[in-house]
């Protein structure tokens, strides 16, 4: 049982927490000559690998770091812009690091408030009236389970494909928010959860899922 | 559902507390608030405010559905008095048109040991503005006001729920 974040989106399609519990993480580092043989390209102020996937390096990766000094947007931490340290012979050997881009904050709201419409879609694309909208959308890499309240706010876990009883997992984090972010005076509804209680019987309940199952919940 | 009960039970705390505590938020309103008429509405703010947390906590605990009926709601309402307060009321005086009911008990844990000056103060007006603010959750709009009151010298109290209507915009997707 794994399971990787969970997610609680506001009856206004804002997302109020977010948690990543269990993202694998992947990371290549390996010493290049020159000429790279790696086609990067710069997008959404991200170095990312265009094309020629070898080692573990995948289309899509990003670049982490230069000799060992990290990058942030096109720079590394000294200032000097990646694709004139690549370009000049004269730096190689070079080691670079890449690894799969973690969502910021920032997205993960805008992808909270896509799935919002969507969930509102499916249950108008419905052919049979009554429609809950999407409770389970799964993929071949990890399985996304929904469960909205009768008050309109969404809980969503995200885990691996094969996972059971995701539906007990929801309902145990309902429990928990009407617990300790609910009845806590200065949590103001539909704003974002920062209740210290909150996170940790969560973190609690995730590690007792992924121990034990959900049989016993 | 059984683990929940046994939870449930963990939490129990004597009626008294609350009692007392509820005793001395009212009167300490008293003192701050010159007019009853605003503490009276100050209640039912209060009361509104812990109604819109709690209904997550009634709903998370007991596996309710919508109700799409009056008398469903009476229901789920007595089960919330039995679960919150530990006690029994009963619901009776149906309108015809099946919107309008009453709720009526002779012993409230809220009151209890309650003498009350005469000011018209509404004592327990938390409770009719917790239901307020509960149902307006689950996307219905009701208004809700005391017919008798025991504390008033009424044999019994009754609290009167009538439906307005539902909040058709709020209802979530899929359930439409």
């Amino acid at each position: 049982m794994v399971i990787y974040g969970v997610f609680i989106v506001s009856k206004s399609g804002g997302l109020i927490y977010n948690y990543d519990h269990n993202i694998p993480r992947v990371e290549t580092e390996k010493t290049f000559g020159f000429p790279l043989d790696i086609k990067l390209q710069y997008e959404n102020k991200k170095v990312v690998v265009a094309f020629g996937q070898r080692d573990g390096i995948n289309v899509g990766h990003v670049l982490l770091s230069v000799n060992g000094s990290p990058v942030t947007g096109r720079t590394t931490e000294d200032g000097r812009d990646v694709f004139t340290i690549i370009e000049t012979k004269e730096n190689y050997p070079l080691s670079l690091k890449f690894g799969r881009p973690r969502a910021t904050t920032n997205e993960k709201i805008v992808l909270a408030s896509m799935f919002y419409p969507l969930f509102a879609l499916a249950s108008q694309l419905s052919p049979v009236p009554k429609c809950s909208g999407i409770e389970s959308l799964t993929a071949d890499t990890f399985k996304l389970s929904c469960f909205q309240t009768l008050t309109g706010v969404k809980f969503i876990v995200v885990t691996e494909p094969s996972m059971t009883g995701s539906e007990a997992v929801l309902k145990r984090i309902y429990e928990l928010y009407s617990d300790y972010a609910l009845k806590n005076p200065f949590y103001s509804l539909e704003m974002p959860i920062r209740c210290e209680l909150f996170d940790t019987s969560l973190h609690t309940l995730l590690e007792l899922v992924e121990k034990s199952g959900t049989s016993n919940l | 559902m059984s683990r929940q009960t046994s939870r449930l039970d963990a939490k129990k705390v004597n009626s008294e507390l609350l009692t007392l505590t509820y005793g001395a938020l009212v009167s300490q309103m008293l003192k701050e608030i010159d007019n009853t008429d605003d503490v009276n509405k100050q209640l039912e703010r209060i009361g509104y405010n812990m109604g819109v947390r709690l209904i997550e906590d009634f709903l998370a605990r007991t596996t309710s559905t919508r109700c799409l009926e009056m008398r469903e709601t009476a229901d789920k309402i007595q089960q919330a008095f039995r679960l919150y307060l530990n006690m029994q009321p009963t619901v009776t005086s149906w309108s015809s048109s099946g919107d309008e009911f009453s709720l009526v008990w002779d012993q409230c844990p809220l009151s209890e040991w309650v003498e009350m000056p005469n000011n018209g103060l509404k004592y327990c007006m938390l409770i009719p503005g917790a239901i307020r603010g509960a149902l307006q959750m689950v996307q219905l709009e009701v208004q809700c006001w005391f017919v008798q009151d025991q504390l008033k010298g009424d044999p019994v109290t009754e609290l009167r729920v009538k439906y307005i209507k539902r909040l058709e915009d709020a209802v979530p997707a899929g359930e439409d």
